[in-house]
């Protein structure tokens, strides 16, 4: 479950101060599928960095499953997210050095948390399982746009993170390759009950999710709960 | 994360990085190759000179002096040859010889030898063999070289003194003799049996004698041949056998006095022939007489000779000596040559941190992803260093194999200098001392950078405007102040160790330090100058490259030190170069007359006289000479002053044969530094009247008087040929020693000597070409003795020697500027992907190919134009410094070919500026938006 409560986040532009992020709260249960929405410069990425541990707020807290943020340094924030968070960016941000079974291998390596045969088997059944089977040994550039953001789906779901964050997974795709990750999305939350936060300009991709929360100038100005839509 | 996966993980995303990780790392592979060039040539040098030291003596001991052994030697060599222990003799001197039937003459080095020499090694020949003849007929061997000047061959005669030789053959590697000392006089080798016979060797002739010897098996051992020698030395010299055995226990290895004007060079005239040809290139005789001191005085006490008899000074040499001597040598020169490696290792170090720093923000994105996945920063930090450590191993192992590869080429290039065969063998300790400094100076250069990395936030994966190279960094963190600090102690370190001299590599050190501070500053200046003088006036093209040398995150800094530093290297070692070639050829061309004559005995002065005139060549200058030893000083005798261990006096200078001269004034070559010149001759002459025995003036050289702790107004009495004469110093001189003309140590008024017997120099002016070679025929002819020295073959003789020299140094330079060059791509990469993006926006806003080339042009041209100055500024006071107060030689600066090394420093730049950026003009804006 993640909690934020009363976050803002401030930043110092010359003598001016400026606030991005105004006294946000929200709960998100388990297994949640809920979309993040808004103009450009309405706070979203800020939002995001401060659910995902990857900022901290100028105040308020987040609590991911009872921890908070807000108590760990930046290298323990970094084990939590090693541990129970997965991203997915926009423009994909695969490591181009590696392959696309090495990229999904990284968070297990990182962790320690299986043996390198074990992250090798776990990463080769999630390329599988995102359609890649036959693509394991290729590198970022030797893959499509649809096939990169595939492997870094993959790469997120690898260490069975309890949430995961996605800042405009389909922004950079054409609308077919975008409805594929979008359905592996949807499909990747009902099967492994994985929370899952999107952020999005794409009013029809929000409208798919659970819940949409709607931001303006820092704050939140809508919170909809929509009814599931079924595959 | 365990090591294998760290391991692994740095392994697979150095993937596309490693060539340019590579290129970075091979920045240290050039310092890695000089170093261990220098080291692998030092070992090889050293096991050579062990493997071949006896070769090098020629035998296990050698008895040596400047003039015939003593009787009491005699003695004891007879003594030592009951005892089973091998002698021969070498006795070495300057002659003319004469060729017939070409009539060419030509001053050399004869070495007459007695039958055994050498005890080790062979004297080899062509023919082949030919030398077994040497004792068995009336023949020489000569050095390929002579037989080439005198337009002589095999079979021909040549004329030494007054016997007539038929030369049998050419040498070729003799054992001991360096190759080079062939240029400066062509040795003849010939059977000691004739030596008499020549009438050459007459009383007070300049030789060297040196008996050989060759020690029974049983003594042969490094530990029984020093008892001999320690048993020789007693014999010969109890007193100065006692002191020497004291300092070595003591472990005092000072050394004498030795260099310019001191030493125990015999030569008061010091003319080039005269100075020691054997001594090899290393110069390591004069060193080690003056620690095998061998006492004249003693020798007078011990054996009962009187004062007045002339005192020879007899050095014992064994093995060990030469070895440890050539071994020293071998190790200043090391020592030297180490400073360039150094100063390459740095430079490279610099290149790797520049390097480092373009590859760290190209990883920024990785990173940013690598914390998003849960990485913690000492993981990524982890990570990176073991990817520099791999590569540092890579740069060093090139490095590494590049110095092996200038190791095989070395001796080619020296060994005509050296008196022995150098053999090379790759020997393990520089290899892998190379390698680990190699990798040790690209890690903790590499850090700097790297620790940036820790300061990347996940949050760049998600914001994309966030500046990669604008990380920021504070100055108080403790990893970073970590790191400068053990940079800092690493490069001392390593400076010190190499140096092998604490004072002198803090020194070296902080002279490093101010370069790069001096670099430093000027590029703050232009950063400063270049936000200040932009008008908007200016073309844009210009405004734009110059606003690009203070714009944030920019190169100035990185560039400027790299360039500076290398034009400082490469210009100060020009400059040099250029004043030592100057010096010495100015030196030459000042002297007066180019036909010089010595040895001329008193009775030989009218008739060569007339000789010359009769040929209209005038003799421009006589200078006489007289030869002395000190008996008192002060009133006190030479032998009370050598017991007197209260004072410290150079035992050389009292010991030693004087050939001093006198005249009413200064010539050329002096300088009075003390004290009042001779009066005129009238009141000198009226002074006498008044009081008959005042002690008479003289004048000393300031470093002799020095060595003897004398000054101005001491009263010194000398033995003239077994007239005492009672002098007073009244004045100093400081003389250029290097001039080719007749200098002294000492000067007197002419009333005090010029009744004494005595020899001349002659210089006449002698048309160049065949009337030199005439008039040195005839008067080798009439006087067999005298020997004419043909100053412009000097010249270009000394020319051809400067030659080898500078081509060894210009070696370096080469080697300097090519380290540079790696340094510099280093450098200007690291802001490469900042400029990428730059020129595409400009390229996406209309700029054409051409006018962003021009943007590029203007900015390094600036920074390669503030390098090359700042460096060449440095470079002068760097060369005015060493030829000032280490060459002691005034500076003129080569201000042309200075201008010209600066002006392919900025092309140099500007290329690889324009070629590292060359992505942003050559491909259209879309592919560089992609790369970018």
């Amino acid at each position: 479950m993640l909690v934020a409560r009363g976050l803002s986040k401030e930043y110092q532009s010359g003598a001016q101060r400026l606030t991005v992020l105004h006294d946000v709260s929200f709960e998100l249960p388990q297994g949640a599928f809920v979309s993040i929405v808004g103009p450009s410069g309405s706070g979203k990425t800020t939002l995001l960095g401060l659910l995902a541990g990857l900022d901290t707020p100028s105040s308020g807290t987040v609590s991911l499953d009872g921890v908070e943020f807000g108590s760990l340094d930046e290298d323990r924030r970094a084990k939590l997210r090693g541990e129970k968070v997965g991203f997915v960016f926009q423009s994909f941000q695969l490591i181009p050095t590696l392959t696309a079974l090495e990229n999904v291998q990284v968070p297990l390596e990182l962790s320690g948390a299986a043996t390198a045969r074990e992250a090798a088997e776990r990463a080769t059944d999630l390329l599988t399982r995102v359609g890649l089977g036959d693509r394991t040994h290729h590198f970022p550039q030797q893959l499509s746009g649809g096939e990169q953001q595939r492997v870094a789906l993959a790469r997120a779901f690898v260490n069975e993170p309890r949430i995961l964050f996605a800042d405009e997974p389909t922004g950079n795709l054409d609308g077919a390759t975008g409805e594929r990750i979008v359905e592996l999305l949807e499909a990747l939350n009902r099967e492994r009950g994985c929370t899952i936060v999107l952020v999005t300009h794409d009013i029809a991709l929000a409208a798919r999710t659970q819940r949409t929360i709607r931001l303006r100038d820092g704050a939140v100005v809508e919170d909809i709960h929509h009814t599931p839509v079924t595959a | 994360m365990t090591a294998q996966t760290l391991l692994r993980l740095a392994w697979r995303e150095s993937r596309t990085a490693r060539r340019r990780l590579a290129l970075y790392m091979s920045s240290i592979a050039f310092g890695v190759a000089a170093l261990v060039a220098i080291d692998s040539f030092a070992g090889n040098i050293t096991r050579s000179i062990r493997e071949q030291s006896r070769t090098l003596l020629g035998g296990d001991m050698a008895l040596q002096a400047r003039a015939a052994f003593p009787a009491v030697i005699d003695t004891l060599l007879d003594s030592l040859a009951t005892q089973g222990i091998e002698q021969a003799s070498v006795t070495t001197f300057a002659s003319m010889a004469l060729a017939e039937p070409s009539g060419g003459t030509r001053l050399v080095q004869v070495r007459a030898v007695s039958p055994g020499y050498p005890f080790y090694g062979e004297i080899e020949t062509v023919p082949a063999d030919s030398w077994r003849t040497v004792h068995d007929a009336q023949v020489v061997f000569v050095d390929p070289s002579l037989l080439v000047a005198l337009d002589a061959t095999i079979g021909d005669s040549l004329r030494l003194g007054q016997l007539l030789f038929t030369i049998a053959g050419t040498l070729g590697n003799v054992p001991g003799d360096a190759g080079i000392t062939a240029v400066i006089g062509p040795r003849v080798y010939v059977s000691d049996r004739w030596l008499e016979a020549t009438g050459l060797l007459r009383p007070g002739s300049r030789a060297e004698y040196d008996a050989v010897l060759k020690l029974p098996p049983t003594l042969a051992t490094p530990g029984a041949a020093a008892k001999v020698a320690r048993d020789l030395r007693r014999r010969i010299d109890p007193r100065a056998a006692a002191r020497q055995e004291a300092e070595e226990a003591s472990g005092d290895t000072r050394r004498g006095p030795g260099g310019a004007g001191g030493g125990e060079e015999d030569a008061d005239v010091r003319t080039a022939i005269t100075a020691r040809t054997d001594s090899a290139a290393l110069g390591t005789r004069t060193d080690s007489t003056t620690r095998t001191d061998s006492l004249s005085a003693a020798v007078v006490a011990s054996t009962g000779l009187t004062s007045a008899q002339p005192r020879t000074r007899v050095r014992v040499r064994t093995v060990a000596d030469t070895e440890r001597d050539f071994t020293e040598a071998v190790a200043r020169l090391a020592d030297f040559l180490s400073i360039i490696g150094l100063i390459a290792l740095l430079l490279g170090g610099i290149g790797v941190a520049s390097g480092i720093n373009a590859f760290v923000s190209a990883k920024i994105d990785t990173v940013a992803v690598l914390r998003c996945l849960g990485a913690t920063s000492r993981q990524v930090l982890a990570l990176y260093v073991v990817q520099a450590g791999m590569m540092g191993l890579v740069g060093a192992t090139a490095g590494t194999l590049l110095g092996v590869a200038i190791q095989f080429l070395l001796p080619g290039v020296v060994s005509d200098f050296l008196p022995l065969d150098v053999t090379v063998a790759l020997e393990p300790r520089p290899l892998l001392l190379g390698l680990a400094t190699g990798v040790w100076v690209s890690l903790v250069f590499a850090m700097r950078p790297l620790l940036a990395l820790r300061r990347i936030s996940p949050l760049q994966a998600i914001r994309r405007n966030a500046d990669p190279a604008a990380i920021p960094s504070e100055w108080n963190d403790p990893a970073r102040l970590m790191v400068d600090g053990l940079l800092v102690v690493s490069i001392v370190a390593i400076i010190v160790t190499r140096v092998g001299d604490l004072k002198q590599g803090l020194g070296i050190s902080a002279g490093i330090a101010g370069a790069v501070a001096v670099l430093w500053v000027a590029a703050t200046l232009l950063i400063k100058g270049a936000r200040r003088s932009t008008r908007p006036s200016w073309p844009f093209e210009l405004r734009q490259g110059i606003a690009n040398l203070h714009r944030p995150a920019n190169q100035t800094r990185a560039v400027t030190l790299a360039l500076g530093f290398g034009a400082f290297l490469l210009t100060t070692v020009y400059l040099v170069q250029a004043n030592l070639l100057g010096i010495v050829q100015s030196t030459g061309a000042a002297s007066s007359g180019n036909l010089l004559f010595f040895d001329v005995q008193d009775d030989q002065a009218a008739p060569l006289d007339s000789l010359l005139r009769a040929r209209q060549h005038p003799i421009v200058q006589q200078t006489p000479i007289v030869t002395m030893r000190i008996d008192a000083v002060n009133g006190r005798s030479v032998t009370e002053l050598m017991a007197d261990t209260l004072v410290q006096r150079a035992g050389w200078a009292l010991r030693r044969e004087y050939r001093s001269t006198y005249r009413d004034s200064l010539v050329n070559s002096e300088q009075l530094f003390g004290g009042t010149w001779f009066a005129a001759g009238e009141q000198r002459a009226a002074a006498r009247v008044a009081s008959p025995d005042a002690p008479f003036p003289v004048s000393f050289e300031k470093e002799l008087a020095k060595d003897l702790g004398l000054q101005i107004g001491d009263t010194v009495t000398w033995n003239v040929q077994g007239v005492p004469v009672r002098t007073v110093i009244t004045s100093l001189r400081t003389v250029n020693w290097a001039r080719f003309e007749a200098n002294f140590f000492v000067v007197f008024v002419p009333e005090a000597i010029q009744r004494a017997p005595q020899q001349y120099v002659m210089v006449a002016n002698v048309p160049a070409g065949d009337a030199v070679s005439a008039v040195q025929r005839d008067v080798v002819r009439r006087f067999p003795n005298i020997s004419s020295l043909d100053l412009s073959l000097v010249r270009s003789t000394i020319g051809a020697i400067v030659e080898r020299v500078t081509l060894a140094i210009r070696f370096l330079g080469v080697f300097s500027l090519a380290m540079g060059v790696p340094v510099l791509f280093s450098a200007v990469a690291a802001t490469r992907r900042a400029r990428l993006r730059e020129g595409v926006l400009l390229r996406t806003l209309g700029a054409s190919r051409a006018q962003v080339a021009r943007v590029l042009l203007a900015e390094y041209g600036a920074l390669g134009a503030l390098g090359a100055l700042t460096g060449m500024v440095l470079a002068f006071v760097g060369a005015w410094g060493l030829t000032r107060f280490v060459f002691d030689d005034p500076f003129n600066p080569a201000i042309g070919p200075t201008l010209l090394i600066g002006g392919g420093i900025l092309t140099l730049t500007m290329t690889i500026g324009l070629l590292t950026s060359r992505d942003v003009y050559r491909e259209t804006p879309m592919a560089a938006i992609r790369e970018a």
